[in-house]
């Protein structure tokens, strides 16, 4: 059982046989959540940082309780977004922490590419919780998992993806994983925020929301920024919700047991309407548990660079 | 050819000895439960059950069982390259405070997966004794833990083969030249 | 002193000459024989002589960034390169506008440089592309070309006046085109590879909008316009449909517009960022048709050195530049000639006697007799690799590291004197 890699950057590098590999994986560390100690051993005295230069408590707090629950010991370092271009370099940052011996590195950056670059200059294994407009590798994966564990399997499943795709690393990284996975992927979007070579991935392209979400099995809906109004992106939020919102009344085009997900935090009353978010079908809270034991599974599968003990 | 440390005729009658000995130490049936290491420990440990409970005549779902897995808790993690080890079931499905828990695996050697199991039970609750049962020591022990029930004693360095019924269709102990 | 060059095999685009013999030159010059024995022989056989190298694109850093390059490590970058005539942009740290600067860089290459220095002016004060500079002036002082390269003339209005006024002195303008509302924010080509990596693309529309108004301009005006680093299929078209028109333009494209597509950017490393962005094959395949049919006059590097930490970091936080004085021989001869796309004299003259030509250089780009003895000579068979740490230049911001190439200058002549030889 192998990633057979250092870092987790993007699903893009993960073929069907390394997806699956996780999928199999997370149970036994979901299991441990169950036992009265919720803790093992795996990474004792190991170092997990976390790097964030974009706020995220959600996706932080999900790393730390992941690494935590291996016993390792935790390190939170939060860079203001405005010292990025005048600060330390990306590189002396990981760098320092890795003078501290991190053995994981987690970042988040608002830059596509930056968990690349850490990963070039350093032993620790770098782990990308959300770079630019790239991809977020481990929310694909536990929207992967809330699927398979929901739907016992991807192959020949009906997935929309709703909402800003251009911006989306959601999106891709859900796109990513699915298709390689066999699943019939879709977005829906106004065409100001789908970009115009999604359709290469293998992704069907809807501007019409009505006409997407008939007979899907999934729908996962995207976060919508609302700075992408001043962009010209989209007219105004009444104009987006009229179009793109995900209601009751949408959803019932759907299969019946659809599920719907929100990767989180969620603009109740503009992508989706309170009602579908606390429909019975919404696994929006599953997918928050699931993506600690992915988290785990992750740094469970992913080796360090050994370095040689005698140099420090 | 290799060399056969238990046939089957002995390996069985390893399985109903050990059986025998746990039921002698441990007339409160109502206290014992039957824990399985992943993967061969599991079987045993299965066979064990349905020996114990036949014995204690008891119906062998009177009787709590378990599966655990020790890969989190292993102290070799480090070792591994690149590809990991499989993640196999654990799972408790009883209370174990008051229980004295029968561990069982395959073989016994440096120690250090039951060193890990031990563990693991305990992440659980506080069970009244752990006992130990194994098929095969092999001596060469690295940590300070013996088994109270043991099929056969074997002292060898070279790696020996378990087979059994459930997953290789024969109930057999080899060694490995 | 009298330096002799024996059965070499010349190459001379102008004369439209290939034929093995001797080269002499005498005083800086090219002379047709000697009078008396030579000082120094060099045997030229298995070689071929060629004009020295114009490169008419380049960025020296000097003054100002000195960290990047100098004129001093620039030109050795360049004669190791085969290039004998460098012109460098005044986008520097200040930027040339004004008579005192040209004069610096032209005195700091006459003191520490290797090589020819031909300095572009800006077209605009400042590079602010609002008010005209004193090209006159400028011109007095030694500039070739204006150009606020770098940046667009974004302003039409101030675009024609450029090109009108500039027409007095046949300077030509050389024009960054680049529509900046279109490319804002843009780091990478638009398409499939910067929707995967999630960068925000610079549409091949941005320069060819630009492309197309400067040709309109030019056409208005009756200026001189020169298009700085084609990168597009489309502008190719509108450069080709231009000259057909009679317009008065001329155009340049750098090798890696030739040679590598936005793929190679994938991995995030910045020394594939430049502006304009790596492309796609369909533009490869168009520029190496321009150049094949003449539509691509010249082929420069727009070398522009960067600092390892400048690059060395979030993409988009990255300058963009690549270095390419060591390199663009090797990738002409390696990716158009041994290829087939041109013959080894018009690839040559698309660094030499077009050059020459297009920005009026008196006695270059050629090796006719009386003419500057400037000479750059290949050996086709020399194989090498080009590793970071032969590079001359102060930066080491090339794609190209790591490439194996068959072919390059084995020895670089500046009147008449050998600057470089392997």
């Amino acid at each position: 059982m192998s990633l057979n890699r250092k870092d987790l950057l993007g699903l893009e590098h993960l073929d069907k046989k390394d997806l699956q590999t996780v999928l199999d994986s997370v149970k036994p560390f979901k299991g441990l959540f169950t036992r009265s100690v919720k803790k093992a051993p795996t990474l004792i005295g190991k170092t997990v940082a976390t790097l964030f230069y974009e706020p995220s408590t959600r996706t932080r707090n999900s790393f730390e309780i992941a690494a935590k629950r291996l016993s390792a010991d935790v390190i939170n370092v939060t860079v203001n977004t405005s010292s990025v271009v005048k600060g330390e370099s990306l590189v002396d940052t990981g760098k320092t922490l890795e003078a501290m011996k991190a053995d994981y590195l987690i970042i988040r950056h608002s830059l596509a590419g930056a968990p690349d670059i850490l990963a070039r200059n350093l032993n620790a294994s770098v782990i990308n919780a959300g770079d630019g407009f790239h991809e977020h590798p481990t929310q694909g994966l536990l929207d992967l998992y809330t699927m398979y564990e929901k739907k016992k399997k991807i192959d020949g499943l009906k997935v929309l993806l709703v909402g800003d795709i251009l911006h989306s690393r959601v999106a891709k990284s859900n796109i990513w994983a699915l298709t390689k996975m066999g699943a019939e992927v879709a977005v829906a979007g106004p065409p100001t925020l789908i970009p115009p070579n999604i359709e290469d991935l293998g992704v069907k392209v809807y501007y019409d929301l009505d006409e997407a979400v008939k007979k899907v099995d999934v729908v996962n809906i995207l976060r919508i920024q609302l700075e992408r109004q001043q962009e010209n992106l989209f007219p105004s939020v009444h104009e987006y919700v009229e179009l793109y919102q995900l209601t009751k009344e949408r959803l019932a085009m759907a299969k019946p047991e659809v599920l719907i997900m929100h990767p989180g935090p969620m603009n109740r009353g503009i992508e989706i309407s309170s009602d579908v978010a606390d429909s019975p079908n919404a696994v929006i809270n599953e997918q928050v548990t699931n993506g600690i034991a992915v988290r785990m599974a992750v740094l469970y599968l992913l080796k360090p660079k050994r370095k040689d003990a005698s140099s420090n | 050819m290799p060399d056969i440390i238990l046939d089957t005729k002995a390996f069985q009658s390893a399985v109903s000895k050990i059986s025998r000995e746990i039921s002698n130490d441990n007339k409160n049936i109502r206290e014992t439960a039957v824990v399985g290491i992943q993967n061969k420990g599991v079987f045993l440990a299965k066979r064990i059950l349905a020996g114990i409970a036949k014995l204690a005549e008891v119906d062998i779902s009177q009787i709590p069982f378990g599966t655990l897995d020790v890969t989190l808790y292993r102290d070799d993690l480090d070792n591994f390259d690149s590809k990991m080890p499989v993640i196999k079931d654990t799972v408790i499905p009883f209370d174990m405070s008051r229980k004295n828990i029968i561990l069982v695996d395959d073989v016994l050697c440096t120690g250090r997966t039951v060193r890990a199991a031990l563990d693991v039970l305990m992440n659980f609750g506080r069970p009244k004794s752990i006992q130990l049962a194994v098929l095969v020591d092999r001596g060469f022990r690295e940590l300070p833990i013996e088994a109270r029930y043991i099929g056969i004693k074997y002292q060898s360095r070279a790696l020996i083969r378990i087979k059994c019924k459930e997953t290789d269709g024969v109930d057999r102990v080899t060694f490995i030249k | 002193m009298r330096l002799q060059i024996k059965n070499i095999e010349i190459v001379d685009p102008l004369q439209k000459k290939d034929s093995t013999g001797d080269i002499f030159i005498e005083n800086g010059r090219i002379v047709s024989k000697f009078l008396n024995n030579a000082d120094k022989v060099v045997d030229g056989k298995g070689k071929i002589a060629v004009p020295g190298l114009i490169d008419v694109h380049s960025h020296l850093r000097e003054p100002g960034e000195e960290g990047k390059e100098t004129i001093y490590t620039g030109t050795r970058a360049a004669a190791k390169g085969g290039i004998t005539t460098v012109f460098c942009m005044p986008n520097t740290k200040p930027v040339i506008d004004n008579a005192p600067t040209v004069e610096f860089v032209l005195l700091k290459a006459q003191k520490e440089g290797l090589v020819n220095v031909f300095p572009i002016g800006c077209a605009t004060k400042g590079s602010h592309g609002a008010e005209l500079s004193e090209v006159g002036v400028l011109k007095k002082a030694g500039i070739v070309a204006v150009s606020d390269d770098g940046l667009p003339i974004s302003n039409s209005q101030i675009m024609r006046r450029t090109l009108e006024y500039t027409k007095m002195f046949k300077l030509p303008v050389i024009s960054h085109s680049e529509d900046k509302e279109l490319s804002k924010n843009g780091v990478m080509n638009e398409g499939k590879n910067s929707m995967v990596l999630g960068l925000r693309g610079i549409p091949k529309q941005s320069e060819e909008v630009m492309v197309s108004r400067d040709i309109m301009l030019a056409e208005l005006t009756g200026g001189y316009l020169h298009v700085a680093h084609v990168s597009t299929a489309g502008s190719v078209d509108l450069v080709r449909q231009a000259k057909r028109k009679g317009i008065k333009v001329t155009a340049e494209t750098c090798p890696h517009y030739f040679t590598l597509t936005d793929d190679v950017v994938r991995v995030y490393n910045a020394n594939t960022k430049m502006n304009p962005p790596l492309r796609e094959q369909e533009d490869i395949d168009a520029i190496k048709q321009g150049l094949a049919d003449g539509t691509i006059d010249c082929i420069a590097t727009d070398h522009a050195p960067h600092m390892q930490e400048e690059k060395n970091r979030e993409f988009d936080l990255a300058p963009f530049g690549i270095i390419g004085f060591e390199t663009i021989l090797s990738l002409i001869l390696n990716e158009l000639v041994d290829t087939g796309v041109l013959s080894l004299s018009e690839a040559i003259s698309k660094m030499t006697s077009n050059p020459a030509k297009i920005f009026n250089l008196e006695g270059r780009g050629t090796l006719k007799e009386g003419s500057i003895a400037d000479i750059t000579i290949i050996n086709p068979k020399y194989s090498y690799e080009f590793k970071k740490e032969n590079i001359v230049s102060k930066s080491k911001n090339s794609p190209f590291i790591g490439r194996q190439f068959k072919g390059g200058a084995v020895m670089t002549i500046v009147a008449g004197n050998i600057v470089w030889q392997v």
